[in-house]
């Protein structure tokens, strides 16, 4: 029932962009990764998802290896949001979200009450009929969020799923990054495992049940954000000089730099 | 446009513009007649009969089913690429035909053609095949094949197909020169039943074909590894559209020689109209590129009879104002 990754490599030539990182996530849990430009953050969720085979160590989900699900199962399943799609084409944003829609036969009525309920989750309600090549960064974004939500949207369709996100709310304004993270803690209480990676690290440590900081792809430190978010681990992970501070309402980690 | 009026209104205009094809060229049917022609196919004997029976009825069928593939092709490759520049001549097959003609015409004067069709079809056809055969190898690796490498594979061997071509020309005769000319723009002047029969087979196979990809070419403008995570087949989306557009717009071009314009612009049109999705894109591109060819082909018998314009030069003719009326008209095209 369960993402697991056990010591997995990624190489391209001689670098190890991902070296020996272990990581196990249950359906309703959100995981963050955090680190630095370039430490092997998207190349990690690549080679969860099945893009980029490891060079050593397996990933498995609900007890499979990846690569034992065939292409239509592993869609219905596990839905992975990138940095940027270049769909550059006039679609209706309707049209983008419904395309999540496309590996299940669940039929035009029911993937329409998706489609609304995932616009509604991801504030976008108000642009369904809009051309998706002249909403601005943010909208976009929020648009192609809602199309991986209606891909794993149902429980029915496809019982524990998997959301994989790169980066969902880099774009995102505060109010619509709060909105988003609390509708993905509902997403993920249907039954959905979600790993997303993060910059923001106080938001991550707000909202994320776990977290796992990367640098030169190999893993720092791992385990619930108040073990991870620590002035010691941001140095090494960033390179920067932090404070760490308590949340006044929530106690969560808040994290200060100059 | 409601997607489903604009293709029940292509498909009255297609009727029509067949018709056209029919009654219209040196000499004028009476309609009557050429319902009469029509309703007994090869067994009336008088004038009218003959002319729709044996010249413009092949005529137009071979002409509405180039003109569909080319468009509907267009509408694909555009997707496939993710490229509103992108055209069926962008992988090599219209280079690549014309260097396969212009080597038939240059030193093939002795060659035979065979079951209907010339030496130069055959040749412009397997000049064709050549190059999409090379630009596909180029761009196909272990991993999979690069749309990308493909583009520029494409410019690639087209630029040396050229190059042979203005080699051929350079060595030509006048009266070659001239031959190889015209075959460039394009000319429906040698349809027959049997290139009909050939046209048919193939078009059933690609306008059939290439609207199964729909959805998958909708979701590969999302991306590729998008479509891949959607569940698509997406290597082998690839390989059977290449294949399918080789195959039609190669024996297309091989029949009816380089017709500029449809594949490029028709689909541009219809998306004004209906949008990007490839569910009506498709059928409707295939529809308009009918339309537009029969138009063309037409007015290329009629402006001049007894001679022909080659109709390569009418599709832009009347093609391009249309689509200027169009792109000045719309304010949120929003490609």
């Amino acid at each position: 029932m369960t993402l697991q990754a056990e010591a997995i490599t990624v190489r391209r030539g001689e670098r190890a962009l991902v070296a020996g990182v272990s990581l196990h996530v249950e359906p309703g849990e959100m995981l963050a990764v955090i680190g630095a430009n370039g430490a092997g953050k998207s190349t990690l969720l690549h080679a969860l998802v099945g893009d980029l085979p490891p060079s050593a160590g397996r990933v498995s989900f609900d007890g499979r290896s990846l690569a034992t699900y065939d292409r239509l199962e592993r869609a219905r399943r596990i839905a992975f949001l990138a940095q940027a799609s270049p769909l550059a084409f006039p679609f209706t944003v309707r049209d983008v979200i419904a395309l999540g829609r496309s590996p299940h036969a669940t039929g035009r009525i029911r993937d329409a009450e998706i489609v609304d309920a995932v616009a509604t989750t991801t504030d976008i309600a108000h642009l369904l009929d809009r051309t998706y090549t002249r909403l601005s960064g943010g909208e976009k974004q929020r648009v192609q969020l809602a199309r991986v939500l209606a891909q794993v949207w149902r429980a029915e369709d496809a019982g524990d799923r998997l959301l994989l996100l790169d980066e969902p709310v880099a774009s995102l304004d505060i109010g619509h990054q709060s909105l988003i993270m609390r509708g993905l803690r509902r997403v993920a209480a249907t039954g959905v495992a979600i790993v997303f990676v993060a910059h923001d690290v106080s938001l991550a440590a707000a909202h994320a049940d776990g977290m796992l900081a990367l640098a030169d792809g190999g893993p720092v430190a791992s385990g619930p954000p108040s073990q991870v978010v620590t002035e010691a681990t941001l140095e090494r992970v960033f390179d920067a000089d932090t404070h760490v501070i308590a949340h006044p309402v929530t106690g969560t980690p808040v994290v200060l730099h100059d | 446009m409601r997607p489903a009026a604009l293709i029940g209104l292509l498909m009255v205009l297609t009727v029509l513009a067949f018709l056209a094809e029919l009654v219209f060229g040196a000499v004028r049917l009476p309609v009557g007649g050429v319902f009469a022609a029509l309703s007994h196919v090869g067994t009336a004997a008088d004038q009218t009969a003959l002319i729709v029976n044996q010249i413009r009825l092949p005529r137009a069928i071979l002409t509405a089913l180039v003109g569909a593939i080319l468009a509907i092709s267009g509408a694909a490759m555009q997707g496939l690429f993710r490229n509103p520049l992108a055209d069926p001549s962008l992988i090599g097959v219209t280079a690549g035909a014309s260097a396969g003609a212009s080597l038939a015409i240059v030193f093939g004067g002795a060659l035979a053609g065979l079951a209907g069709l010339s030496a130069i079809a055959l040749a412009a056809f397997a000049g064709g095949a050549a190059a999409v055969l090379l630009v596909y190898t180029l761009a196909t690796r272990a991993s999979g094949t690069s749309v990308a490498t493909m583009l520029l594979a494409g410019i690639a061997i087209s630029a040396l197909a050229g190059s042979l071509t203005s080699l051929l020309e350079f060595y030509a005769s006048n009266d070659m020169l001239r031959r190889i000319s015209l075959w460039q723009m394009g000319g429906l002047e040698g349809a027959n039943w049997p290139r009909v029969a050939l046209m048919g087979g193939i078009a059933v196979v690609v306008l059939a074909g290439l609207p199964r990809l729909a959805t998958a070419l909708n979701a590969l403008l999302l991306g590729e590894s998008e479509a891949r995570h959607l569940g698509f087949a997406v290597d082998r989306t690839k390989t059977v559209l290449i294949t399918l557009v080789a195959l039609g717009v190669g024996v297309s071009v091989a029949l009816a020689g380089a017709i500029a314009f449809v594949g490029l612009v028709v689909p541009h049109i219809v998306r004004l109209a209906i949008g990007p999705d490839h569910r009506a894109l498709l059928p409707a591109s295939a529809l308009a590129g009918a339309v537009l060819l029969l138009a063309a082909d037409t007015v290329a018998r009629v402006a001049v009879a007894p001679t022909e314009l080659p109709v390569g030069l009418l599709t832009a003719l009347l093609g391009a104002p249309f689509f200027i009326v169009l792109l000045r008209g719309t304010r949120d095209y929003a490609l």
